[in-house]
């Protein structure tokens, strides 16, 4: 008989030493597709290494996968700390993109300090708004955000194509359903010459620390973790649970909506519903991985990023499909969740006898 | 005049059903798991499974009726991960859920690009043909509309009444309620609390993947990326519209797929001065509608979402 | 019944239950220490310890929900020899005829009381469910008992008293030769309690065994035939019931001098809130209110009576602010109360003890810090711009846990290490240390051991010295009549006019707990009658 006992404190090598292992253990599991696709095993793995970390330009490209993944990482985080189910961050990467496409595509002008700062404004109000809508329908009707937020990321994504075959056409475009390209003084600058990662990494990484200090050190940080550990006895102390809903719709739908700004005005430069090869849903896994730590996703968003440079690298050099590292990224997700089993209760055996 | 011309043909409602077939096994086995007390967000990836595995057994030469037993075998596979995960372990049910749906989505795609590496378009099967049952098939109306459809469809329709007999009617649909209003009710009498639940959503998880596979083996005849697209989320919604009835679920399924149809004939008639995707939102935004419409009144089982423990009261 | 059959004088002897030297550890803590306990045929035993002497383990053990570390447990089989019980179990316990009334109900409240009787009992892969045969099995038990209640009803819509019929017939149907009953009575008036000894007598006289466990002693004096003592884990005594010395007994369960709280007299002040013709409807009764009118002094305990379920749970979220009257008003300190709102109430001298300590008391896994200071986080005192001062947080958690004597590994340890009784603590000196002018404490003794409930009352005596009003709802009986004042009863949403403590007869209590019965007199302006006069 197997019996689960739960462990009053889980110790340091427990907390961090769990999603180390579980992300190894995905990374392992790798090599079972890989050995039925027919494929090398080392050698795939070696290509896999190489295609994230092999070149300053690899090495750009990994950051710049990641730069999204740490926004929408942070997305899940602080929802998911307040037990509010966002699954919604593709949607809301979107709306964040083509509000900032919609400001920043020419309609006005100004300097760069001035540009870049009205485009990330923009497009965070629009994530925030569209993660505020489904809360208010849970906090006022109690309607289960779940749903809610997934359909609206197809909902959302009909809509940008809408709008890309519509208004937000650009003309220059030969037919193609993009939007016209975003100025460049609201443009984000690449941080290394001809390299494609630019400041937006630098923008996910001052998010990251702040939302570490906005939770651990402020009123509503407190107010945050309260509600989503035990929401009964956070309004019975006369915390307002419907507030601090909306605090937190608010700041991860912006998070969200920020990488889509980040994504436009960095990396690709204009709208296109393809932008997002699922930014959304991959940072629930970069968040489960962090264990809901906003530093923690920092590192998760590196790994889950590396995974998806290499393993595209790796399958455009031996042909194995690149699936594959959504396949790990899945298996990360699920290993890592067993793994939060085992470090917050004690597993015992006992032999099943009768004791004299 | 022309929209009661659209309710009132045959094909209309022959499309309704068809569109509603795969909705009718997803609401179902979503039911089933709920019923239990387990949310299983795995849906959209068993879904997406079921279409791919059911395909490519009869790609492979399995027959139709093996396509849709290892469809459901499939199902019944991703389900007992998310079970596990989530009775005995009691993590989750949310996140093991979107897991399922990422696992079992990537490993489809994965395997389906690995089987077929260069194909530029699906390959075709032999599909489910539509019944021709002597004489049914032949009465006015109702022989169109609904005896002309496929087998899988009246699968479904038979399963409606199975579920709810079960459900009703036995001493195992008598433990699964009780299971999911609660546990310890049903551990106080003896009977298992984790088998009962795994059981529930291993099964459930086999239909969900058999409404996948009707879409490439009776809808379709072919795998298609992104073919799957919300309608398992569309499914999770519908349950609650269903209030986990069985009966429910068929109406709301039916309802749905009337508007589904009814959109697309619309869209021919007005589609000149509407873009295309408003009428692709629909569906969506109907489902929306429908939650926000039970959300008042509607009566989640009570033990859905809580984890329980052997032994805990 | 088949035992009904065989009533005879010789077999209520019979031994039918055997406990030897069963030893049950959590960790260090050893929760059953070596516990020895028969019980025979027709033999109504009670089984009396405090909270936390480990009388839920051990039946826990019996039942097969925990598997002891030493010691065993036999059963006489249906043909009278004794066999081991098969450890870690249920449905062992449930084949050898053990059937078990937790305090908890194990009820799935969405199906009917027959469905939940017959759950099981079938083989589960049939056609059909057969609920004929049972039917009429279920009438001759309930015939013979007087256990009556309808079956046909979905269990949410029963009183707790029927769920527990409920749940006797349950055991009863899967024929138990032994029905183990976890503190029967908590739940019950004492008319219905002495309804329920009637049943017990009765099915023991056909040769039932019954345990009866429960902490307090007066009640199974009544209807018990022998008392086994637990306390620490250990038996401590056993003696037949009518060797038993009340005294002694209850010094035997505590292990010493109970200190016992005396209200020292004193004259109640000004109102402190006043409810007048306050209605919430929430269309279920536990949630609604009909017409109140509560009146609660400075100085003074009102004591609110009546059986859970009856709009207690209304009446504490109204006074913590976390609803609001459909209609009539609601008076703090002569001034009509227009925001209602936890936040609000609790800055303004409203302290507030709630019902379920661990659901809605504390978040365990926040800091025994956080958690003192949660009320407060907004206020200048604990915080700058929106950045928490965590010196001044855990200084005030260094005071507190040395006042309230909370018994933790320190400030900074998560709160759901705490045990019960410190959990309570930590609350009394979340609330208590800001000088609150009006107390609502909603059960705020349940589930504590003497000690810790001790504590609680001279706290809530404490502050009632100081002048604080204090409205104290409680099931407990002997609580209310040792501590409050005034009292009034609760039954299906209305609210008797406040009686003094000193003019109330027991059994008169149960009567109008049980809505049989109405206050006969208003004392003297305790009661506002007409809301228009107050506004």
């Amino acid at each position: 008989m197997i019996r689960f006992e739960p462990r009053s404190n889980p110790g340091p090598f427990l907390v961090y030493g769990v999603p180390i292992l579980a992300a190894t253990i995905a990374i392992l599991l790798a090599a079972i597709p890989l050995a039925l696709a027919g494929a090398p095993i080392i050698q795939a793995y070696g290509l896999m290494i190489s295609g994230a970390f092999g070149s300053v330009f690899s090495t750009s490209e990994m950051l710049t996968r990641a730069t999204p993944l740490i926004l929408t990482g942070l997305a899940a985080a602080i929802a998911f700390r307040a037990k509010l189910w966002n699954i919604g961050a593709e949607g809301q990467l979107y709306m964040g993109a083509m509000a900032a496409v919609a400001v920043g595509s020419g309609v006005i002008d100004g300097p760069s300090w001035v540009m870049i700062p009205v485009v990330i404004i923009a497009g965070m109000a629009a994530g925030a708004l569209m993660l505020i809508g489904p809360t208010l329908l849970k906090t006022r009707l109690g309607v289960d955000e779940v749903v809610t937020t997934l359909l609206l990321n197809f909902i959302v994504l009909l809509f940008v194509q809408m709008m890309l075959e519509g208004a937000l056409k650009d003309p220059m475009s030969m037919g193609w359903p993009q939007s016209e390209p975003i100025i460049d003084s609201a443009a984000f600058p690449a941080l290394l010459d001809r390299m494609r990662v630019h400041i937006g990494l630098l923008i996910a990484l001052v998010s990251a620390v702040a939302l570490a200090i906005f939770v651990k050190r402020t009123v509503w940080g407190f107010e945050i973790r309260a509600v989503g550990e035990n929401a009964a006895a956070a309004r019975f102390s006369g915390i307002s649970v419907t507030k601090t809903m909306i605090l937190v719709a608010a700041l991860s739908g912006g998070l969200a909506g920020l990488a889509g700004v980040s994504e436009v005005a960095g990396t690709r430069g204009y709208l296109a519903t393809d932008l997002s090869p699922g930014y959304g849903y991959a940072g629930i896994v970069v968040a489960m991985l962090a264990r809901l730590s906003p530093i923690g996703v920092i590192a998760s968003a590196l790994f889950v990023a590396s995974v998806f440079v290499g393993a595209d690298s790796m399958s455009r050099a031996i042909g194995v499909s690149s699936y594959l590292a959504d396949l790990i990224v899945a298996m990360a997700l699920l290993c890592v969740l067993i793994g939060g089993f085992l470090t917050r209760f004690r597993v015992h055996f006992d032999r099943k006898s009768a004791q004299g | 005049m022309e929209i009661i011309d659209i309710l009132l043909a045959a094909s209309f409602w022959e499309a309704a059903i068809r569109i509603a077939t795969p909705l009718i096994f997803g609401v179902l086995g979503a039911l089933i798991c709920e019923r239990a007390g387990v949310l299983n967000l795995g849906i959209e990836g068993i879904f997406t499974a079921g279409a791919m595995a059911g395909w490519m057994a009869v790609w492979l030469g399995a027959g139709l009726w093996g396509g849709v037993l290892v469809a459901a075998l499939a199902g019944g596979f991703f389900g007992l991960i998310h079970a596990i995960l989530t009775v005995p372990l009691g993590l989750s049910q949310h996140v093991s859920g979107i897991g399922v749906t990422l696992l079992a989505t990537s490993l489809s795609y994965f395997t389906y690009r690995t089987a077929l590496p260069d194909v530029s378009s699906p390959p075709r099967i032999e599909p489910f043909r539509p019944l021709d049952i002597p004489f049914l098939s032949d009465l006015p109306f109702i022989g169109q509309a609904l005896f002309s459809q496929t087998a899988m469809t009246m699968l479904a329709l038979v399963l409606v009444f199975v579920t709810g007999w079960v459900l009703y009617r036995t001493p195992l649909g008598l433990a699964i309620r009780a299971v999911g209003d609660n546990p310890s009710s049903v551990e106080a009498q003896g009977l298992s609390v984790y088998g009962l639940r795994i059981g529930a959503v291993v099964v459930g998880s086999s239909l969900m993947a058999l409404g996948g596979a009707f879409l490439t083996m009776s809808a379709f005849d072919a795998f298609f990326f992104g073919m799957i697209n919300g309608r398992g989320w569309v499914c999770i919604a519908l349950t609650v519209f269903a209030s986990w009835r069985p009966g429910k679920a068929l109406i709301g399924a039916l309802l749905f797929g009337a508007f589904d149809a009814f959109q697309v004939r619309l869209q021919t008639e007005v589609g000149a001065f509407l873009p295309s995707q408003v009428f692709l939102m629909m569906p969506y935004i109907l489902s929306i509608i429908a939650l926000i419409v039970v959300a008042r009144k509607a009566d989640y089982p009570k033990a859905l979402l809580v984890p329980w423990f052997k032994g805990q009261r | 019944m088949s035992s009904a059959a065989h009533k005879s004088s010789e077999t209520s002897q019979d031994l039918l239950l055997s406990l030897a030297g069963v030893t049950k550890r959590f960790g260090p803590l050893v929760a059953n220490n070596a516990i020895d306990l028969t019980v025979h045929k027709g033999e109504i035993v009670a089984l009396l310890g405090e909270n936390g002497a480990g009388k839920t383990t051990l039946m826990n053990i019996l039942f097969g929900h925990y598997v002891a570390d030493e010691g065993t447990v036999t059963v006489a089989g249906r043909d009278g020899n004794l066999e081991q019980l098969e450890p870690g179990a249920p449905q062992a316990a449930l084949d050898a005829g053990i059937g078990m009334v937790h305090q908890h109900f194990t009820l799935a409240e969405n199906l009917t009381g027959l469905d939940n009787i017959v759950l099981g009992t079938e083989p589960i892969f049939r056609l059909r469910r057969d609920r004929s045969t049972a039917r009429a099995k279920l009438g001759e038990l309930m015939a013979g008992s007087g256990l009556n209640v309808d079956l046909d009803q979905p269990v949410h819509k029963l009183t707790v008293g029927e769920k527990q019929r409920v749940e006797i017939l349950k055991a009863l149907y899967r024929n138990a030769r032994l029905l183990v009953l976890d503190e029967p009575t908590a739940v019950l008036t004492p008319q219905e309690a002495d309804s329920l000894f009637a049943i017990l007598r009765k099915l023991a006289a056909t040769g039932l065994a019954v345990i009866i466990i429960a902490h307090k002693l007066a009640e199974v004096l009544a209807v018990s035939h022998r008392i086994a003592v637990l306390r620490g884990g250990a038996k401590v005594g056993e003696m037949k019931t009518s060797d038993a010395n009340h005294k002694s007994i209850a010094e035997l369960m505590v292990g010493r001098e109970v200190p016992v709280s005396r209200r020292t007299p004193r004259a109640p002040g000004k109102p402190v809130i006043t409810l007048a013709d306050v209605t919430i409807d929430r269309g279920d009764s536990r949630r609604s209110l009909h017409g109140v009118n509560v009146t609660a002094r400075e100085g003074e305990i009102l004591g609110i009576a009546g059986v859970s379920g009856n709009g207690q749970a209304a009446l504490a979220q109204l006074i913590a602010g976390l609803d609001k009257p459909d209609s009539g008003t609601v008076e703090i300190f002569g001034e009509k109360v227009t925001k209602f709102d936890a936040h609000t109430f609790a800055q303004n001298g409203i302290a507030r003890i709630p019902e379920d300590r661990h659901h809605d008391g504390m978040v365990g896994s926040m800091t025994v810090a956080e958690n003192i200071a949660i009320e407060d986080v907004r206020s200048p005192e604990y915080q700058k711009l929106g950045f928490l001062d965590f010196d001044a947080i855990r200084k005030r958690a260094e005071h507190a846990i040395a006042d309230y004597d909370v018994r933790c590994p320190g400030p900074d340890a998560p709160a759901r290490l705490l045990s019960g009784g410190n959990i309570q603590k930590l609350i009394l000196a979340r609330v208590l240390e800001k000088s609150p002018k009006l107390i609502l404490a909603n059960q705020p003794s349940r589930g504590l051991d003497v000690g810790a409930q001790s504590e609680v009352h001279r706290r809530l005596l404490e502050a009632r010295q100081g002048g604080a009003a204090v409205i104290l709802i409680s099931e407990d009986l002997d609580e209310l009549l040792t501590i409050s004042d005034q009292i009034a009863v609760i039954h299906a949403g209305h609210i008797t006019p406040a009686m003094p403590t000193d003019s109330i007869d027991r059994s008169e209590l149960g009567l109008m707990m049980a809505g049989q019965k109405t206050a006969q007199h208003a004392p003297d302006g305790t009661t506002t009658t007409n809301p228009g006069e107050t506004a």
